[in-house]
């Protein structure tokens, strides 16, 4: 943690000095592989609790480098980027604004009082505002930045008062303090209570964006870089489950009825909108923001299936969602022309055929987004159902199954896409920048892990397993 | 460890072969035909091993390994007579595929040998798994390449047939996965030991209903793969659009697979629930002989055709295994067998057709005997098999399951054997436009050659050696079926609160013809069946 705030400082202070935008990047790559050796460090040690603030333990530190490393893939995808889409102006602020960013959601992980989740919201939440309108010269990205500001400004207040309600009946803002909290017998108490943490819901939801807080989420990853969706995707995504899962384990929320119905109906209607909405979509990159909204929702069913299994389950989905999503981003950075990002599906007609490696690897992504066996995301989708199966939930996995099957259309149709005879495949071989080799290198490396997550998943299971929060 | 060498070698040769795809498009044709005939050694070989008789146990050899601990779930392979019989098929069928695709296939050599390799590598996987999710993940491993096959290779109207077959296949997959993961749970609970080892979970103790819906979920998956009516309607526009060697390996192979784990699985895991279920599903079979046939009747495509005619001849499976009894399903295993064979064959020569005049409307062609008459005859005995003439291996099957099913329902079987009446009609059909009549156009048409010659004498000596010695098939997969019947059995008896249908094992059962006594020995048939038996004087 110290690293990275440390190395904050240090990157800005370079670029006072001197910019260089390689310079940049390759220090921040530094200072987050100092964190993650850091991080990895800790990992034998006791549980670290600070006050009621944070604590470090095993669940954290996992999430911690789970953020770190993402980060780190990330940043060599910005680097190529940057360099392609914005090669004149002044690229090295960016790499403060992420790692401020990863900054906020590792404190996230770790936090186990309503102060510090809403400090490190905000840290991760400003910094987002600004890295979605970074590239200052396309009229989308700052719309899309705008939008974020509004929409993400209105979800924090909604936390607030949700958390200010809370503290009115509870008087304590720890969630191990409301964990002893019994709602008191007369109604208005109880009612409030719920109330708090239904606004909570609410501006966890957008965080999150699931149904009916989702829509943000399409034009914001349209308009934001292809890196930058990413980052919104798997990090800032991931350190909002972590604390979910932390809130509800430690505060014990689980007893609300009424919470957790709440939350099967928006896990309902996050799988099946999530997955409908994509089959409309023309732009590569909105169909990968549909697709988070649903497998979010199905990352619920984990959720709602409570301690234990549930939190194991969803760990491993996170994490095995985040490497899959990263790669498939990653694909749409590296592949992009100059002048414009390989959003259209159309740019992708042929690829297999120009590039097929790179095509290749695109199809293991989306397969596994699909949840198709010798991918990641086929285990992902078992250790879910499991775990929905196992607390009775049969609804729940129903609408899982079924809007899986939904979902594949769209997966199905980039891949169809990518097949089809491309017809001015001579024009076009010109127009597509010969790929950069560390790109290349760190998505074989993606696509590597996914494959053999889906074949051997085991490694992974027994890690998630010894988390105990 | 053989077993699973069997899968890694075909999904290696399959890397291989795309990328040395790269460079030539020879080598990846050969290096497949190594792949899939080192598959057919070592097929031959476990036969070999297995007609000598020193097998002990159920299966001849088997292979485990653990995969998943946490969740029990291990790597289990095993192999007896039945998986062996289709494993022979397998390879059989991957041979004639890659040859019959040598001139077929023209782009993207090395990336088609490669998906062909895959689907093999997963219908191998499916016909040895002994683990249910392992099951799960070769049933799943087969569709994708399956899928790219068809999109990429197909013909005019290949992305919506590839969109279909994937998502009704995908869908019924799914139902399925939930029915593993439910069987998995609740002998999870009752037993405390959470496996998906298929010989733990024989014998799972559940409630009737449970046990029906867990089924069902099985039964879709398997009967949307089996294309039973009314889940049919993915097959005529995958076959139709698959490239040959496609159509060769989803009929010849894929619809097996249905067949295949409503024998090893549906049976032995829910015997209650399956005989609940059996009337229905004797009715949809029924109903898909006779639907099949009908609309075979109307195409006017030749794939399309040839791919009713495979709905009806899976009806006659369905209908054989939920006759519980010995002599129909050997009738099932053999139908497995002599559909693929002969139903692959069709299918070589649709393609050879299609790749020799464009075009698969049988209103344009008529009069080819007199320009291909080597294709004509080999036609001409592919068409009488399927029309069940005596002598080839159709024959054989279907009456073993008629005789069978009769004694279980007699009005379904007589209304089933109608079904016999309309293939000849649709088969003569076939003979009559293509090959003989008017000539509509003048084709200037090569007959077959030197390769497509082999692939098809090689066809016609096995369904013509079916024909005359179907004891060499059925002694193979005798005493596997046995042993799982027993299993229903004995799992349908130990139920207290069952019904007290009983299934003792009969004195031999008085069957007219030399063949089927040879086989059904052990043939059992319920009490109520056997009176009926001797009342009808067989």
């Amino acid at each position: 943690m110290v690293i990275l705030a440390g190395g904050i400082l240090f990157i800005m202070i370079l670029i006072a000095v001197k910019r260089n935008h390689r310079l940049a990047c390759i220090s921040t790559l530094l200072i987050i592989s100092a964190a993650i050796i850091a991080a990895l460090l800790q990992i034998g040690e006791k549980p670290n609790a600070i006050g009621e603030i944070v604590v470090v333990d095993r669940f954290g530190i996992y999430y911690q480098v789970l953020l770190l490393s993402a980060t780190f893939v990330i940043s060599i995808f910005s680097y190529i980027s940057l360099e392609r889409f914005f090669p004149n102006k002044r690229k090295e602020e960016y790499y403060l604004l992420i790692m401020l960013a990863t900054l906020g959601a590792c404190m996230m992980a770790i936090s186990t009082h309503f102060i510090s989740f809403f400090v490190s919201l905000e840290l991760l939440t400003i910094s987002l505002y600004t890295l979605i309108a970074y590239y200052r010269e396309r009229a989308k990205s700052i719309e899309a930045g705008l939008k974020y500001l509004v929409l993400a400004a209105m979800s924090s207040a909604f936390l607030l008062f949700g958390m200010a309600l809370v503290y009115a009946i509870s008087g304590t803002l720890s969630f191990i303090g409301l964990s002893a909290i019994t709602p008191p017998l007369n109604s208005s108490g109880a009612l409030m209570l719920i109330a708090g943490i239904g606004l909570m819901i609410v501006g966890i939801g957008f965080k999150l964006a699931l149904v009916p807080f989702h829509m943000w989420a399409p034009d914001v990853y349209e308009g934001a870089s292809s890196p930058v969706s990413a980052f919104i995707a798997s990090v800032s995504k991931g350190s909002i489950v972590a604390i979910l899962l932390r809130l509800f384990m430690m505060a014990d929320l689980y007893r609300y009825e009424k919470v957790m119905l709440a939350f099967i109906i928006i896990a309902i209607l996050s799988m099946l909108i999530g997955n409908l909405l994509a089959l409309m979509q023309n732009n590569v990159k909105r169909i990968l923001a549909y697709s988070s909204i649903a497998h979010l929702g199905y990352l619920l069913v984990a959720f709602i299936a409570g301690k234990g299994m549930g939190m194991e389950a969803a760990t491993f989905y996170i994490t095995i969602y985040m490497v899959t999503v990263i790669g498939a981003f990653g694909i749409i950075t590296v592949i992009s022309p100059a002048d414009q990002e390989a959003g259209e599906i159309e740019n992708y007609k042929g690829l297999f055929w120009r590039k097929p490696f790179l095509a290749a690897l695109f199809t293991i992504f989306l397969l596994s987004l699909a949840g198709i066996p010798l991918t990641a995301g086929f285990m992902g989708k078992y250790f879910l159902l499991t775990a929905g199966l196992g607390k009775t939930e049969w609804p729940l996995a129903f609408v899982l199954v079924v809007s899986s099957v939904i979902g594949l259309f769209y997966y199905l149709r980039v891949i169809v896409t990518m097949m089809k005879p491309d017809e001015n495949s001579a024009s076009s071989t010109s127009l597509f920048l010969g790929s950069s080799l560390g790109g290349i290198l760190v998505l074989t490396f993606l696509g590597l892990l996914v494959v053999s997550l889906g074949i051997y998943p085991g490694w992974l299971i027994e890690m998630v397993r010894s988390l105990n929060p | 460890m053989i077993l699973a060498w069997l899968i890694i070698v075909l999904m290696g040769c399959g890397l291989l072969a795309w990328v040395a795809g790269r460079w030539n498009n020879t080598l990846p044709r050969i290096i497949s035909l190594a792949g899939v005939g080192i598959q057919l050694f070592v097929v031959v070989w476990l036969w070999l091993i297995h007609q000598q008789g020193n097998v002990s146990g159920r299966w001849i050899t088997s292979y485990t390994h653990s995969w998943i601990p946490s969740f029990g779930i291990q790597i289990k392979f095993g192999v007896d007579g039945l998986s062996l019989l289709m494993l022979a098929l397998t390879s059989f069928l991957g041979i004639l595929s890659v040859l019959a695709s040598w001139k077929e296939i023209k782009h993207r050599v090395g990336f088609f040998h490669f998906n062909l390799l895959f689907v093999l590598a997963g219908i191998t996987g499916v016909f040895l798994s002994l683990d249910l999710f392992l099951f799960y993940f070769s049933w799943e491993v087969m569709l994708i390449p399956m899928y790219f096959l068809i999109s990429i290779w197909g013909n005019e109207n290949k992305v919506y047939a590839a969109y279909k077959f994937f998502l009704f296949t995908q869908a019924s997959g799914l139902l399925m996965f939930l029915s593993i993961l439910g069987l998995y749970l609740v002998h999870g609970q009752h037993t405390g030991v959470y496996t998906f080892d298929y010989e733990q979970l024989l014998g799972t103790v559940m409630a009737p209903q449970t046990a029906f819906l867990l089924m069902l979920g099985f039964v879709i998956a398997f009967i949307v793969k089996l294309s039973t009516v009314p889940f049919h309607s993915w097959l005529p526009d995958a076959h139709t659009q698959a490239p040959t060697a496609g159509s060769v390996i989803l009929a010849g192979l894929l619809l097996k697979t249905g067949a295949y784990g409503l024998i090893r699985f549906v049976l032995p895991l829910f015997p209650q629930a399956s005989h609940q279920f059996a009337p229905v599903a004797m009715i949809l079979g029924v109903i898909s002989i006779l639907y099949g046939a009908k609309l075979a009747f109307a195409q006017t495509d030749l794939k399309r055709l040839i791919a009713y005619i495979s709905v009806s001849h899976m009806g006659f499976i369905l209908l054989g295994i939920y006759a519980f009894n010995q002599m129909a399903m050997q009738g099932v295993v053999m139908q497995m067998v002599v559909h693929g064979v002969s139903t692959g064959a069709l299918f070589i020569i649709a393609g050879a057709l299609h790749e020799r005049i464009h075009t698969r409307d049988i209103g344009q062609m008529g009069g080819l005997w007199r320009k291909m008459p080597k294709m004509g005859a080999i036609g001409l005995i592919f068409v009488m098999a399927s029309l069940g003439l005596p002598g080839l291996g159709n024959f054989v099957a279907e009456i073993l399951i008629l005789i069978g099913s009769f004694s279980d329902n007699k009005a379904l079987t007589v209304i089933a054997t109608i079904g016999l009446v309309a293939a000849t009609i649709y088969s003569l059909r076939i003979m009559q436009k293509v090959f003989y009549g008017k000539e509509q156009k003048h084709w200037i048409v090569a007959d077959f050659g030197f390769r497509e010659m082999g692939i098809m004498i090689s066809l016609s000596v096995v369904i013509i050696w079916l024909g005359l010695f179907p004891a060499s098939v059925l002694n193979l997969a005798k005493s596997a079926l046995i042993s799982l019947s027993e299993i229903t059995n004995k799992q349908a008896q130990a139920k207290p609160d069952g019904n007290n249908r009983k299934y003792p094992v009969p004195n031999h059962s008085v069957v007219g013809m030399t063949v089927i006594r040879e086989n059904s020995l052990n043939n059992q048939i319920n009490p109520k069946a056997q009176i009926k038996n001797d009342r009808t004087g067989y």
